[in-house]
């Protein structure tokens, strides 16, 4: 249905898109993710002939975005990262505008009710765009992609902004959309393509990490390898145990401590469950195990994760070479290391010149 | 093209805009018909016209700043430029929906001339001679009409594609009203004289430039009662000129 070969996108000396190449099947969810920047919006824009392409092809259904861009159009229904609504307009009348504006051929009124319907804004039908509030607006948002029966609709971040309640709203029904659309949608929220998505692509920094169906991700990440442990007894020697097991690939002991126990952050090699060795190990040696925390992945972690499946990585000469992970705990941020500077800064101050005054108060007598 | 152009027209009159455009402008041209004809007791209307064209240096800012700038500030050019409409039916369609309003507005305008006509068929009815011409002249007022239009499509035109520059209405609005001025009152630095009536740039080739460049100076052929071809070809090659440079800004805009 999408098709995308050796696609490239520079801004000036900018790399934005590096050589991207997939293809979406007809009636497929794929969730497009990565972190900010790393080229999802730029891919979408060049999708949807907002943006032209460097290089490379882009086709919907066969036909190709650059060549008949109208055609190709016709077919996409887009939602932006913001969703492009004119404020000033009642739901009634934006709807009614976009659907002349895409030369629908269907019965608008019936049509109109049918996406009404189907994104849930009825109630709001009369009223000015402008006093929605977000959730309702993006509602909107996807109403005007909806509209006209595109093959192909794509989302750019649909859920950003929202609260819980809204999110879970609108990933069911992304998901209701995939039994008859082709649908797109970008992402940073791993849960968010994991709940709705058939294929997951990773990209970051302009090139595609990994193109999986969504099991085998979720695969990846429930086989969980971190956790923060928190052990009571000699911190040196357990570290040292710890750093000497086999199976754990990486320990450090973490400012925390509760009593004489102490927090430990460990690793696990590749498709190895730690726990109970970890926890007979210790029992054996008389040091109580208080606490065990599974660290979830943020998107970062992921990337490492699926990197490490290739084989350089894997070899735990590269360790130090990764990527630097945020511990709990540890490294206060800039913000807190500057209050607190000022705070130090301030007392001593005062305590200065409280001394001064007292001198000079004894000057006096 | 004809959603862009009913979707901007709608907005002309959900928005105070195109009420706040017309009110001023007929209210405006009401008073300067009074002023050149009525008052000052003339039935010829050059001034008039002249007067109103240099008005516009104000009010087709007015209705042409948001065209673009606002759409986009709200990032709703998105929705237009991955919609099936082409970069060109785009913009024409917006460019037609402000010169609706302003034909709309010039048109209306002219029923400030009717009370010439009356008070000319009254003093016809006075007189016993039949040789002399009373009242306004029907066919000067005629192609003053068209000029005016012409003209203020060629304004807009350029009002679009300053619109399409920026993002800001406000600024659109100021760099509008600097370039319309510009444009319409470039001749007259020829007209200023010094103490002894000598005209104070005096090369007669610079005088030339700025006439030919000048767009009011164009239109004093039809106040004196001339329909200049040449002077319409003019106002439609810059309206064409800067739409179609508004399409370009657009089209590089993709690629950059």
């Amino acid at each position: 249905m999408i098709k995308i070969e050796h696609l490239v996108k520079n801004y000036g000396s900018n790399c934005a898109v590096d050589d991207i190449s997939f293809e979406v099947e007809s009636g497929e969810i794929v969730g497009f993710l990565g972190p900010n920047g790393a080229g999802k919006s730029t891919t979408m824009n060049i999708l949807t002939g907002y943006l032209s392409s460097t290089s490379g092809k882009a086709s919907i259904a066969g036909i190709d975005i650059l060549r008949d861009p109208i055609g190709a159009k016709k077919l996409i229904g887009y939602l932006p990262e913001q969703p492009p609504l004119y404020l000033d307009m009642t739901v009634e009348e934006y709807l009614k505008f976009i659907f002349d504006l895409k030369g629908c051929r269907l019965d608008r009124k019936a049509h109109l009710a049918e996406v009404c319907e189907t994104v849930k804004i009825k109630d709001v039908y009369h009223k000015v765009i402008r006093t929605l509030s977000k959730g309702y607006r993006q509602r909107v948002g996807i109403a005007q992609a909806l509209i006209g029966k595109p093959k192909v609709i794509i989302f750019d971040e649909p859920t950003v902004g929202l609260d819980p309640k809204q999110i879970i709203e609108i990933r069911n029904l992304i998901r209701g959309l995939g039994k008859d659309h082709t649908v797109i949608l970008s992402t940073h929220i791993l849960q968010e393509v994991q709940a709705v998505c058939d294929r997951i692509i990773i990209i970051n920094k302009g090139k595609i990490v990994a193109n999986e169906k969504t099991e085998n991700i979720s695969h990846m990440v429930d086989n969980n390898r971190r956790f923060n442990v928190k052990i009571a007894g000699p911190q040196k020697e357990i570290l040292a145990m710890l750093k000497g097991m086999t199976g754990i690939a990486y320990a450090e002991a973490l400012a925390e401590r509760d009593g004489d126990a102490y927090t430990y952050m460990i690793e696990s090699d590749f498709g190895v469950d730690i726990r109970k060795k970890l926890f007979y190990q210790l029992a054996e040696r008389n040091w109580p195990l208080i606490g065990m925390e599974a660290l979830g992945m943020n998107l970062e972690d992921i990337f490492i994760t699926v990197v490490d499946k290739s084989e350089e990585y894997r070899t735990a000469g590269n360790l130090q070479n990764r990527i630097k992970r945020r511990t709990r705990g540890q490294d206060k941020s800039a913000l807190e290391r500057e209050v607190g500077a000022s705070l130090y800064e301030e007392a001593q101050r005062q305590r200065s010149e409280s001394s001064l005054s007292a001198a000079s108060d004894e000057d006096d007598e | 093209m004809f959603a862009i152009y009913r979707k901007e027209m709608r907005s002309y009159f959900i928005n105070p805009i195109g009420y706040v455009y017309l009110g001023v402008f007929l209210v405006f041209s009401a008073l300067l018909c009074c002023y050149t004809t009525l008052i000052s007791s003339s039935y010829d209307t050059a001034n008039y016209f002249m007067f109103l064209i240099i008005s516009f240096i104000i009010l087709i800012p007015i209705l042409t700043m948001r065209l673009f700038a606002e759409e986009r500030k709200l990032r709703t050019e998105q929705l237009l430029l991955t919609a099936p409409v082409t970069i060109t039916g785009m913009v024409l369609g917006k460019y037609f929906a402000a010169l609706t309003v302003f034909v709309s507005g010039v048109l209306i305008s002219c029923i400030n001339l009717i009370p010439l006509y009356v008070i000319g068929n009254a003093e016809r009815a006075g007189t016993e001679s039949s040789l002399k011409h009373i009242g306004p002249v029907t066919g000067e007022i005629v192609g003053s009409v068209i000029a005016v239009i012409l003209l203020g499509a060629a304004l807009i035109a350029v009002g679009t594609l300053i619109s399409a520059l920026t993002e800001n209405q406000l600024s659109a609005a100021v760099i509008t009203i600097g370039v319309i001025a510009v444009m319409v009152l470039l001749n007259v630095f020829n007209m200023l004289t010094d103490s002894d009536g000598q005209p104070l740039i005096g090369v007669y080739a610079v005088r030339a430039v700025l006439d030919w460049v000048s767009v009011l100076s164009r239109f004093s052929a039809f106040s004196n009662g001339i329909f200049d071809f040449a002077a319409l070809l003019y106002y439609a090659s810059l309206a064409f000129v800067f739409l179609f440079l508004t399409v370009r800004v657009y089209e590089k805009r993709r690629w950059g």
